[in-house]
């Protein structure tokens, strides 16, 4: 039985992890090889590594990070942050990455995601999505939370998936950095809606919640990013919570 | 010295990250002089069916790689590395695959699609492969039609093959090299076969 995925994520702003709230108020939060080299020898599933400043300042991804992580670090890993074209896509790909996070990108250019996931897998193609709740739906927002896109996240997660996409990263920005948990619904209604997996995030606070965005959010894998850098829980707590509850981990 | 086999695709730099973590050397190439002389060759696999198999012929390295798996030294297919050993696969239906083996490649018509993350292989004879999580990403598994090569099994909504072994072949439907330590192992033990 395929278990049940945990993915610490290390947002990353001038080479350092950060965390905020609801996308602003960044802390510093440690150094991102020693994090990810960390989370690895304690049973991390996965890693995503997401340059949150990169789109709207047009920044490129540091090749040599990804590089200098993907060798130490043998499970699958992910980075996002500003990713615009088929180059940058080739560019990290062969730096170590396995699967890379679009967001800004593909909503102004759709076919970027076709040509990516034509090119290189699906399986390598990652679609970052940020949605917050605006009355009963919930709207797509870019550029690390600060542009609305009018479009509706359900609708945007089935053409993504049309698209080519081989995953989605869900984020609720109602939720993010908050620690009351995922947004369920959300998750669930997205996770219905699409065949492919959905990775929840934004939110993470009890042991609870993770458990919650499993059994009642459907979501295949859960990101994590505060709760994990300020030791709140270990990977093995959050593992162990949840095989009690009868959902299937690798432990 | 390893060759990992470059057809064009793929993330082919966790293969050799993964060996040289091992301390072992390895060569990324496209080259079948390469190929010939290597000790054992890895076929990495990322994309699709027809992808590899066309771009295996477009390089000339469709016959090297028969001929070094004829040599009896030792050969290791990763996911679609496995796939491309079998005739055929539902994936690429006009493609026809190096028919190493005979069977086809069948897509999974349960659960979401891809399978992505870890899965438990169990093995069914006394190899190299151990009871463990491994890491997949793969909407297509193996269907082969001599049973005794099966190496292990996995369940993705039933049970499906999940790596085999023949003589000197290895291949696996999963990334050991993204499978963490019990990945690295599983490299280890057949870098020692």
């Amino acid at each position: 039985m395929l278990t049940k995925r945990i993915i610490p994520c290390l947002d990353v702003k001038n080479g350092q992890v950060v965390k905020g709230k609801s996308f602003v108020d960044l802390k510093y939060a440690g150094n991102p090889v020693k994090l990810a080299r960390k989370y690895y020898e304690y049973g991390a599933d996965e890693l995503v590594f997401l340059d949150i400043t990169a789109s709207y300042e047009k920044r490129k991804i540091m090749i040599g990070l990804v590089e200098k992580v993907a060798k130490q670090i043998f499970i699958p890993f992910t980075v996002g942050g500003g990713i615009s074209t088929i180059e940058d896509i080739r560019n990290l790909l062969k730096a170590g990455a396995d699967k890379i996070s679009i967001n800004t990108a593909a909503i102004n250019n759709p076919g970027l995601l076709k040509e990516a996931a034509e090119k290189f897998g699906s399986q390598c193609i990652v679609v970052a999505i940020d949605a917050k709740k605006i009355k009963n739906k919930w709207e797509v927002f870019v550029k690390g939370g600060r542009q609305a896109t009018g479009f509706d996240a359900v609708e945007w997660a089935k053409k993504v998936q049309e698209l080519g996409a081989g995953e989605i990263l869900l984020t609720s920005m109602n939720k993010d950095g908050k620690k009351e948990g995922y947004d369920l619904e959300l998750t669930r209604k997205i996770s219905e809606s699409v065949n492919i997996p959905i990775i929840a995030s934004g939110g993470a606070g009890s042991l609870e919640s993770i458990a919650k965005v499993f059994s009642e959010g459907k979501a295949d894998a859960a990101l994590a990013a505060s709760i994990f850098h300020y030791k709140k829980y270990s990977i093995k707590q959050v593992k162990r919570y949840l095989q009690k509850k009868g959902i299937g981990v690798r432990i | 010295m390893i060759a990992i086999v470059d057809y064009g695709a793929g993330n082919l730099k966790s293969v050799k990250n993964a060996l040289d973590y091992l301390n072992v050397d390895s060569i990324i190439t496209d080259d079948p002089k390469n190929i010939k002389k290597a000790d054992r060759l890895i076929l990495p696999g990322d994309g699709s069916f027809g992808y590899m198999i066309e771009n295996l012929e477009k390089k000339d390295l469709v016959n090297p790689i028969k001929n070094f798996i004829k040599s009896g030294k030792p050969f290791l297919g990763i996911c679609l590395g496995l796939q491309g050993l079998f005739e055929e696969s539902e994936e690429s239906p006009k493609v026809k695959g190096l028919s190493i083996f005979k069977g086809k490649v069948l897509k999974f018509r349960k659960g979401k699609v891809p399978q992505i993350g870890w899965n438990k292989i169990f093995p069914k004879q006394k190899n190299i492969f151990k009871e463990d999580f491994m890491y997949f990403v793969n909407s297509y598994y193996v269907v082969p039609k001599d049973n005794s090569i099966t190496a292990t099994i996995t369940d993705y909504n039933g049970n499906f093959v999940s790596a085999i072994e023949s003589n000197n072949i290895t291949a696996m439907q999963f990334h050991p090299e993204k499978s963490g330590k019990a990945g690295i192992e599983l490299l280890k033990r057949w870098l020692k076969c």
